[in-house]
């Protein structure tokens, strides 16, 4: 009974203590206020002549810097105070014009041999850094009527075209549509029509007096298929639209089944973000106007992605955006990028009569979205700069009509698949998606952000200080290694939330909390026992050994429950809360470690391997 | 062995004492019902600074007299710091239309958060809480009765719902508002009276094998004992970093701080005595723990 852990569970131990400490010291490098600056459109990347102006601006209106560096997608600025950040961000923003949006932010400042070995500080929830939180529902009752609409409106075509006789065609209830007829036969025809070609519906046949009906119901995992598209199109929407605020860290996010959070941290104006957020992009098909046009009949348009470029487009409309009911990305026969895309009957019916007449023309496809845009002006000498919405219209596609098509045609000879998929996104987020509604929303304002930091930090201090002092007065030398256990508990458990960069709310903070107060519980355990097995009459040696593994079974199981209600509240919360069960649920494991394997390598270092007569545990 | 201290000898009274504060609370959650907070009714929240206390009071009537119906209006942790609840359905600018009604009069008023959440949003989410408490109450019945027996499995979730109950109870009774983050506590409750609860049970299974000729009254006062300093110490730890959050973590952690304080009270008081009540009223024996002696006899085996 000599309790020395062999070489190797020590190194291990070392192992781990070095890169709990590691990854848990970018948290001591206080953020840089920052202005990142960002192009208006992807294809719009900060470059180095951009970097010139900035830095001219900048030190022609007095603003000190601390550094500014080209990034990948960004220019980031960094400042010493709060000040000349907002400084530099009004000045920024009106000298920049509207092709470059500047967003305030806060950069890390972890060194470069610490961010290569990817460690990075823990990221700030929004009630402790401020913005806006927003929760969207998607309308799906909407969803599914946009969609059996198209059915209804294909499957009456389909039936013509199969000379199926039927009376009428509606949409029945949420998921289905009802077909009359008057004959058994014509819905027997139809009915083996559909176990053909509508596979994903369910059917019914009912007779009432001299009328015949068939009812198709979507199956559950169409509907869900359905959902799941709508969702998908509102998020990559969403995205584009945030992007477009110019948000240093914004969050868009599925939750749930019908539901999509966007957290914007730094915002402030709701009002502003909600205007982006909720307004919508459109499409428009036109024909490209003959060489010989009158400026009364066409418009001339520039590219989307080529601002140099621009062509001339008629003005009547043969198809707006609310009639595409799909586009995807794909690849020909011959391996080549192509756009599929669906409209829907009368769509269909429109683009079959205008490209019947204008086979080898070409034909734009227009994408309109809504811009702030600011202005100036100067007013009695002084200038004034007004912000204002306008609509934006531009070309992203020009193509030659190869053949007359209707309902579904695809847009080919795509350089490259990147290409095809952002006209794919493009044309879904011009076409109507399902409605969504703002159901919550939350503002909390930089100030109390700041006070939410302190009082979680000072409440930390102060209840870490308490237990370390009555730890120690309580089991004098054995207290001191559990409070050596206790601090590297937290020093690991930071280095966990820093690893996985798991967001620090308030509630996670008072996680933390709550997790020191507990994580001796442990070592209560042990400590107990040991005293016990002590006043048993065995020798230390003998009551260290007996102490740790009798007390071990206990703390398992006493910690896998308290485990099991952590990750059901991380399953149950939302937000904050869920910042709750991360590090309750971290600082279990953690303080596993710390409280079993580390304390007893360091009272095995202390007291392992020679004759004792007592031991200080109070 | 250590002093034994009779716990069991009054646990009559515990039991009686335990009833009453379980009726009370029911009483009063089925009476009064909760204050829930805007995170369960949904609704409109706006919370706001003053540089000088404002009267409440006077707050109240200038918000009506602007146009704001069914208003609560108080203050939140500070006498600076108002909070006001309406009724009113939310725009964007209800933020600062709020502190422009208030700063009519001259006086400097900062608006430092506004929220909406959805009545739908909300009834989900009660939904899904009670569900969330149900499922951890149930996990953690099957858990225990796997790793101990059935007998000890009622009486840990017996133990379990009695402090869950008495803490919602505790809410309704006192008019404090239940928010998300006591539902938070609350879970936090429910793991940390478990792991109270186990430690005893733990020592409980242990006793009835070692003490064969012990009496099951006897073998769980001895195990109380022997446990007691442990569950002491341990609650001690917790309450002193939860008195620290209390004070100074700030009012939108004040109901979390509450509801664990109170909790963990409760907490230590019934891994003492509602588990092991339960589990003598359902006449716990050593033969209920027995049979597994012979599969785990390496537990007994490795005294030294």
């Amino acid at each position: 009974m000599l309790n020395k852990y062999p070489a190797w569970k020590y190194i291990l131990i070392l192992i781990t203590l070095g890169l709990g400490t590691l990854y848990s010291l970018p948290n001591l490098y206080p953020d840089d206020f920052a202005i990142q600056i960002t192009g208006n459109q992807s294809s719009l990347v900060p470059d180095e002549s951009l970097h010139k102006k900035v830095t001219k601006l900048l030190s022609e209106s007095g603003v000190e810097t601390i550094s500014s560096v080209l990034e990948k997608k960004n220019l980031l600025v960094r400042f010493s105070s709060s000040e000349s950040q907002l400084t530099a961000k009004s000045v920024l923003q009106d000298q920049l014009g509207d092709d470059y949006i500047a967003a305030l932010n806060m950069a890390p400042t972890t060194p470069d041999w610490l961010k290569n070995l990817g460690a990075g500080p823990m990221k700030l929830g929004l009630d402790l850094r401020g913005g806006v939180h927003f929760l969207l529902e998607v309308d799906m009752e909407k969803a599914l009527s946009q969609k059996l609409k198209i059915y209804t409106s294909e499957l009456k075509s389909v039936m013509r075209d199969e000379k199926v006789r039927y009376r009428s065609a509606q949409i029945d209830g949420i998921d289905g549509i009802t077909i009359k007829f008057k004959k058994v036969e014509e819905r027997a025809k139809a009915e083996s029509l559909a176990i053909s070609k509508y596979r994903e519906f369910t059917r019914t046949s009912t007779d009432v007096e001299n009328d015949y009906f068939l009812t198709l119901r979507l199956s559950e995992a169409r509907i869900k298929e359905i959902e799941d598209y709508a969702i998908q199109q509102n998020l990559i929407t969403l995205r584009n639209r945030v992007n477009e605020l110019g948000v240093a860290e914004p969050l868009v996010q599925r939750q749930g089944r019908n539901r999509i959070v966007v957290e914007l941290p730094g915002v402030q104006d709701t009002a502003t973000a909600k205007r982006i957020i909720g307004k919508t992009a459109n499409l428009e098909f036109r024909l490209e106007a003959k060489p010989d046009a009158s400026s009364r009949s066409s418009q001339k348009f520039k590219f989307k992605n080529e601002a140099s470029r621009t062509a001339f487009l008629e003005k009547d409309i043969i198809v707006t955006g609310s009639n595409v009911s799909n586009a995807n990305a794909g690849f020909d026969e011959n391996g080549v990028a192509q756009v599929n895309i669906s409209l829907d009957g009368n769509g269909g019916k429109m683009m079959l009569d205008a490209t019947k007449r204008s086979i080898k023309r070409r034909m734009g496809v227009l994408f309109i979205e809504q811009k702030s845009v600011t202005s100036r002006k100067i007013v009695d000498g002084e200038e004034v700069v007004t912000r204002n919405n306008r609509e934006i219209r531009n070309i992203i596609n020009l193509a030659t009509i190869q053949s007359a098509f209707g309902n579904s045609f695809r847009i080919t000879g795509l350089d490259s698949s990147a290409e095809a998929s952002e006209l794919a996104l493009l044309l879904r987020a011009g076409s109507l998606a399902a409605p969504i509604y703002f159901v919550e929303e939350r503002t909390v304002g930089p100030s109390l952000g700041a006070q939410n930091i302190n009082a979680g930090l000072l409440s930390m201090q102060i209840g870490f200080g308490l237990v370390l002092i009555f730890m120690l007065v309580y089991y004098r030398v054995f207290g001191i290694v559990a409070n050596v256990a206790l601090a590297i508990n937290v020093v690991l458990l930071c280095a966990f939330m820093s690893l996985i960069s798991a967001t620090l709310t308030l509630p996670g903070i008072a996680g933390i909390v709550l997790t020191v107060g507990m994580a001796v519980d442990a070592n209560v355990l042990i400590f107990e026992r040991i005293r016990e097995e002590l006043a048993n009459g065995l020798s230390p040696q003998q009551a260290i050994h007996a102490g740790y593994s009798r007390a071990f079974v206990t703390i398992f199981d006493a910690n896998i429950t308290t485990l099991i209600a952590a990750v059901i509240l991380f399953a149950v919360g939302t937000g904050p809360v869920k910042g709750f069960a991360v590090t309750l649920s971290l600082g279990i494991i953690t303080s596993l470690f710390t409280s079993v394997v580390l304390t007893r390598a360091i009272v095995n270092l202390v007291y392992g391997g020679r004759q004792i007569n007592k031991l200080s545990i109070g | 062995m250590k002093k034994q201290i009779d716990f069991m000898g009054k646990r009559h009274i515990a039991a009686f004492f335990s009833i009453l504060l379980v009726v009370a609370s029911i009483a009063s959650l089925s009476i009064k019902g909760l204050a829930l907070g805007l995170d369960f009714t949904g609704g409109t929240l706006v919370e706001v600074e003053y540089k000088v206390a404002p009267d409440l009071e006077n707050v109240r009537s200038l918000l009506s007299s602007d146009g704001y119906d069914k208003l609560v209006v108080q203050n939140f942790g500070s006498s600076t710091a108002v909070l006001v609840r309406l009724s009113e359905s939310f725009n964007d600018k209800i933020g600062s239309e709020v502190v422009k009604s208030l700063s009519s009069k001259g006086q400097s008023v900062e608006l430092k958060r506004a929220e909406f959440v959805g009545a739908q949003v909300g009834e989900e989410l009660r939904e899904q809480g009670g569900l969330g408490l149900l499922l951890a109450l149930g996990i953690v019945m099957l858990y225990v009765a796997l790793r101990f027996q059935l007998k000890f499995s009622v009486g840990a979730v017996g133990a379990l719902i009695h402090d869950v109950i008495i803490v919602v109870g505790c809410f309704s009774i006192l008019n404090w508002d239940f928010d998300l983050t006591v539902l938070a506590a609350l879970l936090a409750v429910i793991g940390y009276s478990l792991n109270d609860t186990i430690v005893v049970s733990d020592r409980i299974r242990e006793n009835f094998r070692l003490l064969r000729k012990a009496s099951p009254v006897e073998v769980i006062n001895i195990s109380l004992s022997q446990t007691l300093s442990r569950t002491l110490v341990t609650s001690l730890t917790t309450l002193l970093v939860l008195t620290a959050l209390y004070f100074v973590g700030g009012e939108m952690i004040n109901g979390f701080a509450k509801a664990l304080l109170i909790g963990v009270l409760i907490g230590t008081y019934s891994s003492i005595y509602v588990a092991s009540n339960v589990l003598l009223t359902m006449g716990v024996t050593k033969e209920d723990l027995i049979a597994p002696v012979v599969e785990e006899g390496e537990e007994v085996d490795d005294r030294p």
